[in-house]
């Protein structure tokens, strides 16, 4: 009987061992990306389905979003491991998606402190039941309280994080894709992690704010980056030409609906008509474009 | 041997169907009794019909409409429309009351729906008959949660209210209002063990529209009603006069519950009607 144990322990010591590291990419020095294809979250990818990853500093390492689920964080982990030997010290959360918070547990731990808008821990509390509660059916993966694991350090506008000769610059945002985005810039590489605040090939997926997001691009649009990474797309080397197909359809959006309010039109009628000449420009239009029309009527209806 | 593969297949096939379709165990086993018991209820659309879309793209704003197949004449008309969606944590959508002066009991509304279920209708004509119709709606998943996007921009605007008449004013005929309120309707949070946020539902419970103080809509509504309660319903504007919504909002302990609720404020919104 114990030696049934043994071997069992054996097996899921071994099973743990046996889990490959997360693909990683060295974008700019020091900062490592997991670059996701883009696929409607499922029990095949079991929603990973977002770029995650690591800065690695002269201390310590920060990673910027944890995965889809357990598994991923802990394969995100293992890449860490591989990279550096550097201890990891902060765990940012971009915002409140599962696909960017469900690997928290994996690096929870002495030591390390999670970052998160200051609007994440309330965000966290309206929706984890939900999420909770779904994330078996949908995604196939066994998520409980324990996963969803609020920010110990809260932004407020701005939070300077230092890893040792290697600044980071961490910016709340106003709503716009969620209420609670956080962007990370690293100074050493002039990188800004803008992770969903920016959709590449994936349909932007308005979750907070249409009108704040595209406040917001028109200010970032302004600055110059050498590397700008989304939280669903390409690495971006051109900061502003990437961005312009997202600003074209969130203009194109918040256009056709305003005309359609100022007619009369209903929330039904415009989810019926608003947008569908941007089809083919985007992957994963027809399970997202229809629920932005709908968030974005139902915001632009109080305009005015 | 075939006939034995295909009543396997059958089998393996019918929780699929079950799931696709939507079932009624939640209205046969606790939504009949609890809120019809005793009473006959018939299932068909020819009093009302039920407007959903097949799949709830954004499950925390689901546009559904009631539509009536009778004008509401003072001999015969709809008195009351429940709305219940069978998988909601809490099914009761409203009790919306309608009178002979509404002119149609037509009733468009947002509704949040969390999971895979039917939304029904339950109508009852002045003569005391049931009438039951229902939709099956497909909720969405992914990063989609039954709550609102911008709370705090909910709470900023929290009271406004604004009338609109879409489809201009047709003297002594039924013509359409849309009401629109301003107000988060929070269905409440209990993550308090890991973010130690507790926090109460918050939601309109009463809703009275006249027009010339002659009642139009009565209702009694949940937090199944979408953050910003929207509704189109009917009036008829036979002299010039004002439209009122008169409603409340209330707090209470428990989502699922409503034993311990704590009344809220009251509000009131007039708009000038010139036929």
């Amino acid at each position: 009987m114990r030696l049934l144990v043994v071997w069992i322990g054996l097996l899921i010591n071994a099973a743990c061992w046996a889990l490959p590291a997360l693909p990683v990419t060295e974008a700019a020095p020091g900062v490592f990306v997991h670059v996701s294809e883009h696929h409607w979250p499922d029990r095949e990818n079991h929603g990973e389905i977002a770029n995650i990853g690591f800065i690695v500093g002269d201390d310590c390492v920060a990673i910027i979003d944890s995965g889809g689920s357990p598994q991923q964080g802990l394969a995100l982990r293992k890449a860490v491991k591989n990279a550096t030997s550097k201890p990891i010290c902060y765990v940012i959360n971009t915002h409140v998606h599962p696909d960017h918070i469900y690997g928290n547990r994996a690096f929870k731990e002495k030591g390390v402190r999670f970052v998160g808008h200051y609007k994440l821990a309330r965000a966290m509390a309206t929706r984890a039941p939900y999420y909770l509660s779904r994330a078996d059916e949908v995604l196939d993966i066994r998520v409980g309280p324990d996963n969803i694991i609020p920010p110990d350090l809260q932004v407020k506008q701005t939070m300077n994080l230092n890893l040792g000769n290697r600044e980071l610059v961490l910016t709340a945002h106003p709503s716009a894709h969620t209420d609670n985005d956080l962007s990370v810039y690293d100074k050493n590489t002039d990188t800004l992690w803008l992770a969903d605040l920016l959709f590449l090939e994936h349909i932007p997926v308005i979750d907070g704010s249409i009108r704040g997001w595209l406040k917001e691009l028109q200010r970032l649009e302004k600055n110059h980056y050498k590397l700008v990474i989304p939280g669903h797309g390409r690495l971006v080397k051109d900061w502003p030409v990437s961005l312009q197909p997202q600003k074209a359809y969130l203009e194109q959006l918040a256009g056709e609906i305003k005309v359609m309010i100022k007619h009369g039109k209903t929330l039904e009628y415009a989810i019926e008509r608003v947008g569908l000449s941007a089809k083919n420009n985007w992957q994963l239009f027809e399970q997202f474009h229809r629920k932005n029309v709908t968030i974005a009527f139902a915001e632009l209806e109080w305009e005015d | 041997m075939k006939k034995l593969s295909n009543f396997a297949l059958l089998f393996l096939l019918l929780p699929v169907l079950a799931l696709a379709e939507g079932d009624d165990i939640t209205w046969n086993n606790t939504l009949k009794t609890q809120f019809f018991a005793g009473k006959t209820i018939e299932e068909s659309d020819a009093v009302i019909e039920l407007e959903a879309p097949y799949r709830a793209e954004d499950p925390a704003i689901v546009p559904v409409k009631v539509i009536s197949k009778m004008p509401q004449t003072q001999d015969k008309y709809i008195k009351k429309i429940w709305v219940f969606v069978d998988k909601n944590p809490f099914p009761f959508v409203g009790e919306f009351e309608f009178f002979p002066e509404s002119g149609k009991a037509d009733l468009a509304m947002r509704v949040r729906v969390n999971t895979y279920s039917n939304i029904r209708a339950i109508a009852e004509t002045n003569d005391g008959k049931l009438t039951m119709t229902k939709k099956f709606v497909k909720a969405s998943g992914g990063c989609s949660a039954p709550v609102g996007a911008d709370l705090d921009e909910a709470m900023k605007r929290l009271g406004k209210v604004k009338f609109r008449l879409d489809e201009g004013l047709k003297t002594g005929q039924p013509t359409q209002a849309q009401l629109m309120i301003s107000h988060p309707n929070l269905t409440g949070m209990q993550m308090d063990q890991m973010t130690r946020y507790v926090r109460k539902s918050h939601f309109i419970d009463q809703l009275k529209v006249t027009f010339n103080d002659k009642p139009v809509l009565n209702a009694k509504i949940d937090i199944a009603i979408s953050a910003d309660p929207n509704f189109r319903f009917y009036f008829v504007p036979d002299k010039p006069g004002e439209l009122k919504a008169e409603f409340s909002d209330i707090s209470c302990e428990s989502p699922t519950s409503r034993k311990v609720c704590d009344k809220g404020a009251s509000y009131s919104h007039q708009y000038a009607v010139a036929p």
